[in-house]
C-alpha cells in the first residue's frame, strides 16, 4: 500500500478495463514521474470526454453534436444501415473504406446471464429507422460469438417480415493466413459459409 | 520379449503403437516434483493408500483428456501453496517423440506446449495422446444418475474428434443463456410478454443447432459402442469360459453381425443369459424418431421445446436437450440400476471402458491403458478375465494397494511409490 493520494489513482486506474494491479501502478508511477503539461493534458482530455461527447440520437455512435459524423455526411447511402454493437466496432468497419452506407449502434448484445435483454439494446430506435421504408438492406455486423449470433438472429426474426434484405458478415478464414493454422471451428464456419467460385 | 510377441499378434497394418515414455510433474497434487520413465507392456505402480499412485494415473488422463477422473475443477490439482501445476508427458508414437506440456492454471486458461512450441489453445493437445482409464470411480458409471453416463459419451467423443470439446462448450454456454432467461421469466410470475417469448425462440434456434450436433454424435456413438459392450460384457462377466481377447471379440460381433443383421442382446435368438448387456441412447424427446441427420435433430429439438414451453417457463429451466438425456443401460432386458447386483455393475462399469478402449483402437492407433486401483474392487475371476483382455494393449499402466490383487498375467515392470518419490524396482 502507498501513500493515500497514490493508492487512490492506483485503485482507480486498476478499475480499467484490461489492466490489472501491476499496470495500474506502472502507469500511476509513470504520471507520477511525467511532465505536469502531459498530465495536464491527459486531465482535460478526460474531463472534456465526459463534457463534450455524446451519443448521436441517430445511430447512438460517439458524437460531438446531436448526431455523429456519419449521420451527417450526405454522401453516405441513405438505404443501407449496418447494425453493430458498439461505437469501436463503427471505427473498426470505418477503416476498410468499404461501407458506404449509414450504422446503428445497439449497444451491447443479447445476453441474460448479464441481464441484457433486447429492451436493453437500441433496437426501438433502429425499428423506427426502418419504418419510414427508405432502408431496403440491414447488415448485421454484431459479434461472432454466441450471444452476436443471438442478436443477429433476433433481429432477422423481427426484420424480415418488414420486406428489407437482412444480410450477416460472412465468417471464416483470415486473409493472408495458412489453413493449417486456422481452429476448427473457424475452419468449419467457412466451410458452412463456402460459395461458388465465378471464373 | 513380451511386446513385440503381443503387437505381432494382431496388429492391422494401420494401428499405430502409441505409448508414454516419460512423465514429469511439477506442483500437481502431492507431488513436488517427479520424473518417472516408462517402457511399452505393462507397468505397475505399487504403494500404500494415500502415497500418491493415483495421482500419477490422474496426471496421465490429464494430459491426454484434459480432464481429472476425480474432480471437476482443476484447484485440486495444484499442490497446496503452489500457484500452478505443470505436466510433462513424452508420447512415443509410431517410433517418433512428443512432449506434450500442460501448465495448469486453476481458474484461468491453462497453455500447454507441443514439442516445446506454445500452442494457441490447450484444447489442440487433445488427441495427441489417449488413454482409457479404469478407477473405482467407474462404478457410478453404471449406479450413478445420467450425468454420468452422458460425461462418458462426451469424453468419449472427445477422444475420437477433439473438436467435440468445442461443441460441448458451446451447447453449455447456449444452455447457460437459455436457463438464466427462463429463470428470469420465472422470476417474475407474470405471463411471458411477446417481446420475451421472442427473445427465447432465439434461443430456442442456437439451442437447437448445438443440441442437434452433440445429439448425432452421441447417437452415432452409442450405434459404435452396443456391439462392443455386449461382447466386452459377455467376457467380463461370463463364468467358467476363458475370456476370449477383446480383438477376437471385435471379429466375433462382426460375424454375427452379417450372419443375422443385428446386434446381440437384441436378437433373440437364444442370446438372452444373464450376461446379454444392452445400451440404449434415450432423448428428452420422447416419442420422437431420431435419425442422425441433424437438421431433422434440430427441427425436432426446437418443437419439443416448443411443446414444453409452459413448463420451462414456470420451473425456470431448459427441460429438453442432449443434457436431460440417458444412456439406459440394461441386463437381460432389466435396466441395472434397482437390477443389477454389485459383481454386475462392476462388471458393466469394465464393458463400457473396454468397448471405449476397443472403439478408440478401430480408430488407427492404441489408447494408453490405465488401471487405477480396480483390481481390489473385483473378484477373482473377474480379475483374472480383465488381465486377459487388457493384456495385448500396447501398454498398461496399474497401480495397486495392494501387488497380489494383480493377476499374474499382468506382471511387467514395477515401481515402489512411497513419501513423493518413484523408484524404479524391477
Amino acid at each position: 500500500m502507498y501513500e493515500g493520494v497514490v493508492q487512490n489513482l492506483i485503485d482507480e486506474l486498476g478499475r480499467l478495463p484490461g489492466v490489472g494491479p501491476k499496470s495500474a501502478q506502472r502507469i500511476a508511477f509513470h504520471l507520477l514521474a511525467a511532465d505536469p503539461a502531459d498530465v495536464s493534458r491527459l486531465t482535460e482530455a478526460l474531463k472534456e470526454v465526459k463534457d463534450k461527447v455524446r451519443f448521436c440520437r441517430t445511430c447512438g455512435n460517439v458524437a460531438e453534436a446531436e448526431e455523429c459524423r456519419v449521420c451527417r455526411d450526405a454522401r453516405r447511402d441513405p438505404h443501407v444501415i449496418c447494425v453493430v454493437e458498439e461505437p469501436k466496432d463503427v471505427v473498426a468497419i470505418e477503416k476498410t473504406r468499404e461501407f458506404r452506407g449509414r450504422y446503428h449502434v445497439l449497444g451491447g448484445a443479447i445476453s441474460p446471464i448479464e441481464g441484457v435483454g433486447p429492451e436493453d439494446l437500441r433496437i426501438k430506435e433502429l425499428m423506427t429507422r426502418l419504418a419510414d421504408g427508405t432502408i431496403t438492406e440491414l447488415i448485421l455486423a454484431t459479434d461472432p460469438n454466441l450471444e452476436g449470433e443471438a442478436t443477429a438472429t433476433y433481429l432477422a426474426r423481427l426484420v424480415k417480415p418488414m420486406g428489407i434484405t437482412v444480410t450477416r458478415l460472412a465468417s471464416g478464414l483470415p486473409v493472408g493466413g495458412d489453413l493449417e493454422y486456422a481452429d476448427e471451428v473457424t475452419l468449419g464456419r467457412a466451410f458452412e459459409g463456402r460459395r461458388l467460385l465465378d471464373v | 520379449m513380451p511386446h513385440a510377441g503381443r503387437s505381432a499378434r494382431r496388429e492391422g497394418p494401420t494401428l499405430e503403437s502409441v505409448h508414454v515414455a516419460l512423465l514429469e510433474l511439477q506442483d500437481f497434487r502431492s507431488y513436488r516434483a517427479a520424473e518417472i520413465t516408462f517402457d511399452p507392456g505393462i507397468s505397475v505402480l505399487r504403494g500404500r493408500n494415500g502415497e500418491g499412485k493415483t495421482n500419477l494415473a490422474e496426471a496421465i488422463g490429464y494430459l491426454a483428456a484434459q480432464n481429472s477422473h476425480r474432480v471437476a475443477t482443476d484447484a485440486p490439482l495444484v499442490r497446496h501453496g503452489a500457484a500452478r501445476a505443470i505436466l510433462r508427458g513424452g508420447v512415443v508414437r509410431a517410433d517418433r517423440r512428443a512432449l506434450l506440456e500442460i501448465e495448469i492454471n486453476p481458474g484461468k486458461a491453462n497453455r500447454a506446449r507441443l514439442n516445446r512450441s506454445p500452442l494457441p489453445r490447450a484444447r489442440e493437445l487433445l488427441g495427441i495422446l489417449r488413454t482409457v482409464l479404469f478407477a473405482p470411480e467407474d462404478l457410478a458409471l453404471v449406479k450413478g444418475d445420467p450425468g454420468e453416463r452422458r460425461r462418458f459419451l462426451d469424453e468419449l467423443l472427445t477422444a475420437r474428434a477433439p473438436r467435440f470439446a468445442g461443441v460441448r462448450a458451446d451447447y453449455d454456454r447456449v444452455l447457460k443463456q437459455r436457463n438464466a432467461l427462463l429463470k428470469s421469466a420465472a422470476a417474475h410470475r407474470r405471463p411471458p410478454g411477446a417481446e420475451m417469448l421472442a427473445t427465447l425462440e432465439v434461443w430456442d434456434t442456437h439451442l437447437a443447432k448445438a443440441g442437434a450436433e452433440l445429439l448425432a454424435a452421441r447417437l452415432d456413438l452409442t450405434a459404435a459402442l452396443r456391439p462392443l459392450a455386449a461382447k466386452a460384457y459377455a467376457a467380463v462377466a461370463q463364468p467358467g469360459g476363458d475370456a476370449p481377447d477383446a480383438a477376437d471379440a471385435v471379429d466375433a460381433v462382426e460375424t454375427v453381425e452379417t450372419v443375422d443383421g443385428a446386434s446381440p442382446g437384441t436378437d433373440g435368438t437364444g442370446a438372452t443369459g444373464p450376461w446379454i448387456a444392452d445400451l440404449t441412447y434415450r432423448s428428452s424427446l420422447e416419442g420422437v424418431e431420431l435419425s442422425t441427420d441433424r437438421g431433422k435433430l434440430a427441427d425436432a429439438l426446437r418443437e419439443g421445446m416448443e411443446r414444453a414451453r409452459r413448463q420451462e417457463l414456470d420451473r425456470g429451466v431448459s427441460l429438453v436437450g442432449p443434457h436431460r438425456d440417458e444412456l439406459s443401460l440394461t441386463l437381460a432386458g432389466l435396466p441395472t440400476r434397482g437390477y443389477a447386483s454389485q459383481g454386475e455393475s462392476w462388471s458393466f462399469a469394465l464393458a463400457l471402458r473396454l468397448a471405449a478402449f476397443e472403439l478408440l483402437r478401430a480408430d488407427g492407433d492404441d489408447p494408453v491403458l490405465i488401471l487405477d486401483d480396480v483390481f481390489a474392487e473385483l473378484d477373482a475371476g473377474r480379475r483374472r478375465r480383465l488381465a486377459g483382455l487388457v493384456a495385448p494393449a500396447e501398454q498398461v499402466i496399474i497401480t495397486a494397494a495392494v501387488p497380489d490383487d494383480v493377476p499374474v498375467e499382468l506382471s511387467g515392470a514395477a515401481y515402489d511409490v512411497a513419501g513423493g518419490a518413484v523408484t524404479r524396482v524391477r
